[in-house]
Parts: structure tokens; sequence; C-alpha cells
């Protein structure tokens, strides 16, 4: 087999300078400063051959990317899975030449297709027509290909009634098929996607996979990364786990999942977030802890069946906060969602606890017994004002294993379709 | 030799991507194989840019045409400005159209990578065709608002000379490399100091009061005139009365200073926009 991209050793700085989080743009001030007081730091440098940057350079950077490396085969599709901040983004941005690596190299055969974000270039007051040919020339298609392609580009978008319409009148949904029917249809050697599939509704998603599905089969390399773990093992036969910039873990797609889903927990059944590890972006809502404990309140490894799990969740926050929702999203191993639910669900508990005063907080609730099947389960937290902003998520936030000695039909050793399990009340009567 | 071409035709092309070191390569052929997007992004920009607006491309004449008003006023009627016994309007008219394309793509060009900053930071493309493609979208409201100056020749009876079919392009081509050289700086330092934004309408207006717009560059002694025409701006404001109307000298000594400003900018502003380059993604 011939390597379609060998990535060695790509390391990816990115300064985050506190200077950078007050100021969103650097300031031409700093800069002046900066160059004032040079000749006095290169002066010093060559004394006492130290680093000449200046402090505030130095500090404040993190490794988006740390000495990664791997392989990837001509026509091999492998998932990318990691959560939020792993440096996924970073290495598809690194593969298609959108940013520099700071170490390492990358070599490439063939053109690359990015799928970083659809509808790059679409302008609204540009027609669906239009806009096709503006985004396939960002995407690099020429021309001539463009024509030959248009009609099955606007087939596959649904939109031949409106493609002369300008895309500001388009419903997001239209706008998304367009978007998407341009970039499926680029036939680069080597395609690169994101997170494409989180949008749209669920007979589109469908469409979508269906098409990387044929792009695969075609013989293309195919590097595709998403949070939805079902679309990863349908797409992907193997699979690499990144955390914190580092490569962890590169395994069939199956257990790379499993891998990457038991990595949440540091220890089964409790999940701590360090000072650093929130993202900045959330506040002034800071996850502090999510336990799940059984009913003598002991934090659990592995829940039964039969058994309610209570799940609390512990933040902070910094400052007072209106429409307040925290909740979690409960799923199985292969990215099904299971149930949704959050603390303010009902409309009393919204009265009474929709606002919140800046401080420390618990949310609990209970997941009653005789609910979950065998396996194992994912959660994932979210905390939002619907409609204004969401402050935090993390779609994979702890995962468990169930158990089900005692749950109904236990007594036939075969496997149970179907995340849940009750216990059902059955009737059985004699009508002839 | 001629084998090896084919094999390697079937191959398809290998990136190394790493880290540049040292003064980055200008990598021309690459803008050349995406010449098709510096086409379409031309195309999109004319498309838009006179979208929702009750005049639509006739501001492309308005500018210029009210300017000279309001210049034969001051500077023709009011201060008497030395014309070369040429009337004001068309003497003003005919600087104001090289003027308002340099200051045109100079303000598009400098402000097209903020503008652009998703596709930057999502899809890789050479960055250069946005400030050429800004540049040359300058051109057609020039062509619109040339009809003007070709109805004031009429008007006031003005032959130009043979030398304008030369002339003119030439120093039409001197005004956008001028542009774009200055944009390559500006657009490049604004995508990280967008103090640029602020700058560029001082900028312009300092600009304009050093170039011959609303007066005649006689009006500087002969001492001062290699300084004056530092300004590339002077260069073809001249060039192009001269061309036109016949008036001032032809290409001079002046002129190959000018020329000489206009590339260094150039060649340093694109050696210079290609450095910044490889951190546009992260800091824009």
């Amino acid at each position: 087999m011939t390597i379609a991209i060998r990535v060695d050793h790509i390391s990816k700085r990115y300064r985050i300078g506190a200077a950078q989080t007050k100021f969103r743009y650097g300031m031409l001030r700093d800069v002046l400063v900066d160059t004032v007081t040079a000749p006095a730091r290169w002066a010093k440098a060559l004394v006492r051959r130290a680093d000449p940057q200046p402090a505030s350079v130095k500090d404040n950077f993190i490794w988006a990317l740390n000495d990664v490396t791997f392989d990837v085969e001509e026509g091999q599709v492998l998932g990318i899975v990691g959560r939020n901040g792993a440096g996924k983004s970073t290495l598809l941005k690194v593969l298609s030449r959108v940013t520099e690596p700071t170490r390492g190299s990358v070599t490439v055969r063939g053109r690359v297709g990015s799928l970083l974000e659809v509808g790059t270039g679409f302008h609204p007051e540009l027609t669906g027509r239009e806009n096709i040919y503006m985004n396939g020339a960002i995407l690099g298609m020429k021309r001539a290909e463009i024509d030959s392609k248009f009609d099955e580009i606007v087939a596959f978008s649904e939109v031949e009634q409106f493609i002369d319409t300008p895309v500001k009148r388009y419903s997001s949904g239209m706008y998304l098929r367009l978007a998407f029917a341009v970039a499926a249809h680029l036939e680069p050697e080597i395609l690169v996607v994101d997170e494409v599939l989180a949008v749209g509704d669920a007979e589109f998603q469908k469409k979508c996979l269906g098409k990387m599905g044929d792009v695969a089969q075609q013989g293309r390399t195919v590097l595709f990364v998403s949070h939805n773990m079902s679309a990863i093992l349908r797409l992907t036969q193997e699979a690499i786990v990144l955390n914190k910039g580092q490569l962890i873990k590169r395994a069939p797609t199956p257990e790379a999942v499993d891998f990457y889903l038991a990595s949440g927990s540091q220890q089964a059944g409790e999940r701590v977030w360090d000072a650093e590890e929130a993202p900045v972006s959330a506040a002034p809502f800071h996850p502090i802890a999510l336990r799940l404990k059984d009913k003598r309140g002991k934090v659990l490894e592995t829940a039964r069946s039969t058994e309610p799990i209570t799940l609390e969740f512990e933040y902070r926050l910094d400052s007072p906060l209106t429409g307040l929702r925290v909740g979690f999203y409960l799923s199985t191993m292969r990215g099904e969602y299971v149930l949704t639910s959050f603390d303010t669900d009902e409309p009393k508990m919204f009265e009474k606890h929709g606002a919140r005063k800046a401080g420390f907080y618990r949310s609990r609730c209970v997941i009653p017994g005789d609910f979950l099947n065998e396996g194992r389960y994912a959660i994932g937290v979210n905390a939002s004002s619907f409609g204004v902003r969401r402050y935090f998520m993390d779609e994979n936030a702890l995962a468990f294993n169930v158990d089900i000695s005692g749950a109904p039909g236990t007594q036939w050793p075969e496997l149970r379709q179907g995340p849940v399990r009750p216990r059902l009340e059955w009737k059985i009567e004699r009508v002839d | 030799m001629a084998e090896a071409i084919q094999t390697v035709r079937h191959e398809p092309p290998t990136i190394y991507i790493k880290p540049s070191t040292g003064l980055a390569a200008l990598n021309l052929r690459d803008l050349w194989t995406y010449r098709e997007l510096v086409f379409f992004m031309i195309w999109r920009e004319l498309k838009v840019r006179y979208k929702q607006t009750l005049l639509g491309a006739a501001w492309a004449i308005i500018q210029p045409v009210m300017t000279m008003v309001v210049f034969n006023f001051l500077f023709g009627k009011v201060a008497k400005v030395p014309t070369d016994g040429i009337p004001y309007p068309i003497f003003a008219y005919s600087a104001l159209l090289p003027w308002g394309l340099f200051t045109t793509a100079l303000n598009q060009a400098s402000r097209s990578l903020t503008s652009n900053h998703n596709m930057i930071s999502k899809v890789y493309f050479p960055r250069l065709v946005l400030p050429i493609s800004s540049v040359l979208a300058g051109l057609v409201d020039f062509a619109i608002s040339f009809v003007i100056l070709i109805g004031l020749m009429i008007y006031y009876k003005i032959t130009p000379t043979w030398t304008a079919l030369w002339a003119l392009p030439f120093f039409l081509l001197l005004a956008i490399l001028t542009a774009l050289g200055v944009a390559l700086w500006l657009s490049a330092i604004n995508v990280k100091y967008r103090d640029v934004n602020y700058a560029l309408p001082f900028l312009t207006q300092f600009w304009m009061f050093i170039t011959p717009v609303a007066y005649s560059a006689k009006i500087i002694s002969d001492q001062w005139q290699i300084v004056y025409s530092l300004n590339p701006m002077a260069g073809v404001v001249n060039g192009f009365r001269w061309a036109l109307l016949g008036s001032g000298s032809g290409p001079n000594a002046a002129l190959w200073v000018s020329v000489a400003i206009s590339m260094l900018v150039l060649v340093g502003g694109l050696f210079y926009f290609r450095n910044m380059e490889r951190t546009f993604a992260d800091t824009i």
C-alpha cells in the first residue's frame, strides 16, 4: 500500500497571551514598547545566552499539537476522535494547509479537499447558482469541473426551484444543503471532513453519511473528525484518539472509540475539572465535578441496572445568571442518545432556580432503577440559557458500565437489543 | 525525459508541509494555478458591490464628478489655481480618475484579508488572491468613470495625442502596482493590528495633498521635483495629464524615480506579505 499522508512529529504552538484575552487584537502600542525595549533584551540575551523573547511572549502559549506522528494509507478512511481542545481541528488545519505547523512535517500525496466548514465564501447577496461557482472556485475546482458537476450538485442539494434566488432568502437548511452539496462534489484524492454532520436535519445527515460512504468506496483517502461516535463507527475502520495535542491511541475503530469514551474519567464514576481544564469561554460558568453515586451515596464504578443512580453536577457561577439550565445527556457508547434532561425542565423549578446568584451549586437527579440495559454509557453535561448562550458543554464528561444482574430476562444469556431494560408489567391471559 | 514527464503526470502532486524558515519564497506558480479564483473574486466583488443600492454603478460616476464640481469651485473659481490654460473641470477630472482608482483599490485591498477572514481560517488558497482581485476590481469603476472623461474631452474639444495609446495603459499599470504594493503591506499588518482601518482614511487624505490632483505639479519648484516624485502617484497623475491633455512634460527622470519607488514598495510588500502569510490563519 502507498502512504497518502505521512504526519511526522507535528507540533503546533498557539499564543494565548494574557494580553490577547484582554484585547482581541494586538495593539501597535504594545509592539512599539517591545520594539523600544528590544535592544536591551537582545543585549542581555547575548550576554546571558537567554531567549530574547519578551517575558509576555514566552509564558503564554499552548501546544495545540504535540509531537503527533501517524501515516494514512491510500484509500483508508481514518477517524479522529478527541474531546474539545484535543487538537483535532488544528490537525486538520495543518493538513489542509490553512495553518503552518510549528515543528515537524507532513507529506501529502494528492490534492487535499477540506470540509472544515461548509459554505466558505458564500455571499448572501449572490444566488444559489452564483454561490456554487464561487464556493467551488474557493475549494480549488476549475470552472469546467464545476460546469460538468453543476446539475449533480443542484440535484443533491434539493434546491432546484430556488437556484436563482439570493441565498439570503434561503432557510438555514437549504443553505446548508447547498453548501454541503458543493463540497461533497469536490474530487480531491484526500478529503478532510470536520463535524459537518453535526448540523442539518436527520434526513439530510443520512444523505451526507451516504455520500461520505460513496467517497470512501471510490478509494479516496478520508480523514473524518466527529463527536458523533455512531458516524465514526459506521464510516471508519480505524481511528486515532487525540488528547491534549497528543496522539494517545490508534486502533480499529470500535476499540479506539471505547478507549476514548473510557478515557473520559480519571476514576470511574467521577469527573473533576481542573481550573485550567475549564474553557475560558464558559465564564462565568465553571464546571467543578460530575459524580455518579449509588443509593448509599458511594461513587460508583459499575452501576447496577436494577438500582437507581444519583447524578451530581457541581459547578460555580462567578456572576449571577438568568434563564440558566444545567443538565445532562445520556448516550450509548455508539453515540446514540438515550435521553436529555435539565434541572429546570419543570416550570416551577425554572421559576425558582432560573435566575441563580453567584456561588457554588450542585444539581442532582436520580436515574431510576430498572431502566438501563447492560453496556457502556456516556454522560455529557450542558449548561446554557435557552436561545441566549451555551456556557459549557462536554459531550463525553464521564463513562460508566451497567451491570444487569437481577434485571428482567437475565435467565437467558443473550444480548438484549436497545439501550433500556425496564421492568415491564406483563399480563398473560388466555383468550380462547 | 518525455517518458518521465508522462509518468509524473499520472501521479497526484505531492505536497510537503513544514514550518517555513527564513524568507518565504514568493511561490507565484501557486498563484497561477488559482488564477480562476482571482477571476471569481473580482466577479463576486462586482456583483455584490452595488447590490441593494438605488443608484447602483452610477456611484462610480457620481463620486468623481461631484468631487470635480467641488474642486472646480474651490480651486478653479475661488483659488484660481494655474492649469496651463486647460479648463479646470477636465484638468481636475483627468487626475481624479487615476486617483479614484488608486484610493478605491488601496482601500478595498487593505481590508481584503480581514473582510474575508472566514475564508482564510477555513480554506487554503494563495492569500495573494485577495488583495490582487480587490485591486483589479477597481478597474471596472475606472472604466465607467472614463466614459465621462471622453464626454468632457469632446465638450472641451481636446484631442489626445497618439502617445496616449501606450502612455495611458502604462500609467494605469503604475497606479495599480502602487496601490497593490502599499495594500500588500497594509493588508498584512491589518490582520494583526486593526489600527490600519483607522489610519487608512487619514493616509489617503494626506496622500492626496502631496499628489497634484487639485493643483498642477508645476507649482513645486524645480529643486524639489525629485523629492516630490518620490510619491509614485505624482508620476501617475502627471502622466495622465500629459497623455490626455498634453500638459506638463513627458517621461523624465522624476518619473523613473516614481517607478523605482513603486517597484520597491511592491517587491518589499510581496515578501512581507508572504512572510506574514504563515500566521494569518492563527491571528486573524
